[in-house]
């Protein structure tokens, strides 16, 4: 007989096996889910849940796809996190401080809590990605980030309003687009590829009978 | 943390072996010993799980059962009335799943001036594309070209891939990964600006694009915050249950269903453009699966009711490396890349049974038949598995490649107590892609005029076995295609009535033909309530 535990969802009893995560204790006691599951991998950020143990004073936060169910759990999923996200024009921005001012002004209201640490359910140093994003250290902040789900936690903890994920959406694109180095060899192939280099090569490929592109293929050479 | 017996003394063997095997570089399997263990063990070969069609476009060709019973299925509107006269909506082109397909689909045709609905299940981004770890390809390097990318498709795809559109894949996939890092993608890249590329499994050139082992994600999470800038109008929770269609035969639009409150509303559209992605959730021979909650292969059961024909629905991917222990993460994603950066598969004694870069089907059959006939499987509480051993990468690349590389197989496993720098990890075939689809022409329409298709849901690019990195590659490439084409053609349609007489014509193709049974569908959810897995 496999091992029994009682979780409370939003408050109400239920006995579920030990060896489920709190997502698959919902579905076990019946709830069909719509909202709140995803990836039920940890990719998505769709099931952003907080609980407290029965006795414990601390309320945590988890991904309910990844969590495993507890005795005495009570559960309650916050699916939505209504966080702000500003618009703009990818090709207009610049990695600068301004752009950060301009559009999360509120990051400098940061009061060093650490309660969005604290909640990541991604085990990442959120204040810290914060910090670097106030300085317009736009690649530390795109690396200290890179892990986010997105799923909100860390916002609904936070005193100063910041939506912290959206910031960090903010500068890994920043990064992506004007930080990180430029890639010559791409631009160089997309020109032999508009200047047509490559097309009587494909087109004789394409034009072979099927045995001699198996011979071609079984015998190709295959680089270290 | 392996705490069974069985387990631990396996784990001594893979151990006391894993110096001797890092040195291994096992030989591929020639074409008849693939061919061979691929009829033995492959589960697309397994006769007794495939059904043939009895009606539709496809009549008479063989689906995986669970398919067969939804394209023959039910429609959800058989017997409610709705008011197709007032539109809820009205577009231009309405795209129907915002996975990266839909949204690369939704940029394009917002550039080309076009008023532009998405209409997605769950919310934008909670797709197949966000889970993909490993990478995309595209022969941007040199000592690699574009007709070597298509060499290796064409062959791992058992060469039965639709060439003009594996053309249009591999000439486009150098510009397609130039617009993603436009966007502000953050590519792996050397500090001089060249990209950090590795092999996947039919590669015969490192081709292999990454942003860690979060490349899906980051491509994912780009398009969206995209689609945002530019506010192009998402409707999130809302399934289409049904396409629309004129007097004159052409795609007009889809009725949606609130998949919160149940209500049913209407969308007109000059053209449609269904980016559903695929059926992992459909669980084919009781297979785990790696996709999202929301694979349930609809847009293929909308489409076919619609009259448009499938290719190559009977040829699934199997990855090779699902999770298969412990059970909280049975069936998950185990990244190809933590082959390509190293870690060799090892059955139960510790010994090296193959090439851990073989294509797909082939390590999936032979993972299947270590685990059957030859008995060197591990016992697991959901069947037998092989060892991946993690371990060897930072043996061989040095300490802390593993966080640099692979940080999210690091994560999920950690969360479960396993270490995988120091422990190897137990893996089985998991359900992981749809390989065939929709059939479409090279301007991305499929049988049905106005009805274009993009991404998982296409049948044809990849031929019969999809490599690594060319799915990315495919959505971006024809998702991209599908907005110009169908945003194009928006300028001169005048859509006629919306009308649901296909629907009626089916019901009597399933009457005429015998189809007993009331599966509604498209499936839009499994449904996991009151079981244990
Ligand atoms: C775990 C995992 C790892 C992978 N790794 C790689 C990799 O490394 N490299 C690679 O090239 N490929 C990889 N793939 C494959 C690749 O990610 C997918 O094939 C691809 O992203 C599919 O994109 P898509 O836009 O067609 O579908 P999706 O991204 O799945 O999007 C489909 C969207 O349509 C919505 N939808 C479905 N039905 C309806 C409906 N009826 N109405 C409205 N909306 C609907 C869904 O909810 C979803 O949002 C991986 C796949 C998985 C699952």
């Amino acid at each position: 007989m496999e091992k029994m535990v009682n979780v409370y969802l939003y408050g109400k009893k239920y006995s579920v096996p030990a060896s489920l995560t709190i997502m698959e204790a919902m579905e076990y006691a019946g709830y069909q889910l719509v909202r709140g599951c995803g990836c039920r991998n940890g990719f998505f950020g769709a099931c952003a849940t907080i609980y407290r143990i029965a006795g414990d004073r601390e309320l945590k936060t988890c991904l309910a796809c990844s969590t495993k169910v507890e005795d005495n759990m009570y559960v309650a999923t916050l699916p939505f996190f209504p966080l702000v996200k500003e618009v703009y024009d990818i090709n207009k921005v610049k990695p600068t401080e301004q752009i950060m001012m301009q559009l999360y002004p509120e990051i400098y209201a940061c009061v060093g809590c650490n309660a969005c640490t604290q909640a990541c359910t991604q085990g990442l140093n959120v204040m810290q990605y914060i910090a670097y994003a106030q300085r317009a250290e736009y690649e530390k902040c795109a690396e200290e980030s890179f892990d986010c789900v997105m799923c909100g936690v860390c916002s609904s903890r936070c005193p100063a309003g910041i939506s912290h994920p959206q910031v960090a959406m903010l500068a890994r694109r920043l990064n992506g687009k004007y930080i990180a180095p430029h890639c010559d060899h791409l631009d160089e192939r997309i020109k032999e590829i508009n200047e047509g280099k490559y097309e009587l090569l494909l087109e004789d490929l394409m034009g072979k009978p099927i045995e001699e592109m198996q011979e071609l293929y079984n015998h190709r050479d295959i680089e270290k | 943390m392996y705490t069974d017996a069985f387990m631990q003394e396996s784990i001594k063997k893979v151990e006391a072996a894993r110096e001797a095997n890092m040195k291994l570089d096992p030989r591929r399997m020639t074409a008849e010993e693939k061919s061979v263990l691929l009829k033995t063990y492959h589960p697309d070969y397994r006769e007794d799980q495939f059904e043939n069609l009895v009606m539709g476009p496809n009549a008479g060709q063989k689906v995986p059962r669970e398919l067969a019973k939804l394209l023959q299925g039910q429609s959800r509107l058989l017997n409610v009335d709705v008011d197709l006269s007032n539109p809820d909506y009205d577009t231009d082109v309405l795209i129907i799943g915002a996975g990266g397909a839909g949204t690369s689909a939704a940029i394009e045709a917002h550039n080309n001036g076009a008023k532009v609905l998405i209409v997605t299940k769950l919310r934008m981004g909670d797709a197949n594309t966000m889970m993909a770890e490993g990478g995309i390809q595209a022969a941007d390097k040199p000592g690699d070209s574009p007709a070597q990318h298509f060499l290796d498709a064409f062959g791992g795809g058992h060469f039965a891939a639709q060439k003009d559109l594996l053309y249009k894949l591999v000439t486009e996939a150098p510009e397609a990964i130039a617009w993603l890092s436009e966007l502000g993608v953050e590519f792996d890249k050397t500090p001089d600006g060249t990209m950090v590329t590795t092999h996947g499994g039919g590669t015969s050139r490192k081709r292999m694009h990454a942003a860690k082992d979060y490349s899906g994600a980051e491509i994912m999470r780009t398009l969206r915050d995209e689609v945002l800038n530019r506010q192009i109008p998402v409707i999130d929770f809302t399934s289409a249950i049904e396409l629309l269609k004129d007097e004159a035969g052409r795609c007009c639009g889809a009725v949606l269903k609130n998949m919160e409150t149940g209500e049913l509303l209407v969308a007109r559209a000059k053209t449609v453009i269904l980016a559903t992605g695929g059926a992992g959730r459909l669980h084919y021979q009781g297979f785990p699966t790696s996709n999202h909650y929301g694979a349930t292969a609809d847009g293929l059961v909308l489409a076919y009711r619609a009259g448009a024909r499938l290719l190559y629905p009977d040829t699934l991917q199997y990855h090779p490396t699902g999770a298969a222990f412990p059970a909280q993460i049975y069936g998950a994603l185990v990244t190809e890349k933590v082959r390509s950066v190293g870690a060799m598969l090892v059955n139960a004694n510790g010994e090296v049974f193959m090439n851990p870069l073989e294509t797909r089907d082939v390590s999936a059959a032979s993972i299947i038949r270590e685990c059957s006939d030859r008995g060197n499987g591990v016992p697991t509480p959901e069947g037998y598995a092989v060892w991946l051993d993690t371990p060897m990468i930072e043996l061989k690349h040095g300490e802390g490649t593993i966080e640099k590389r692979i940080p999210a197989m690091m994560r999920m496993f950690g969360k479960h107590g396993i270490d995988i720098r120091k422990e190897p990890i137990l893996i089985y075939p998991t359900l992981h892609y749809q390989n065939g689809g929709l059939k479409i022409t090279d301007d991305t329409q499929t049988d049905i005029e106005n009805l274009y298709a993009a991404g998982e849901v296409v049948g044809g690019i990849h031929g019969r076995n999809r490599l690594m990195g060319n799915s990315l590659l495919d959505i971006i490439v024809f998702g991209r295609n599908a907005g110009k084409y169908a945003s194009e053609k928006a300028k001169s349609v005048t859509p006629g009535n919306p009308t649901l007489a296909h629907v009626a014509e089916f019901e009597q193709l399933r009457k005429d033909a015998g189809v007993s049974g009331d599966t509604l569908s498209p499936q839009l959810l499994p449904d996991y309530t009151r079981k244990v897995k």
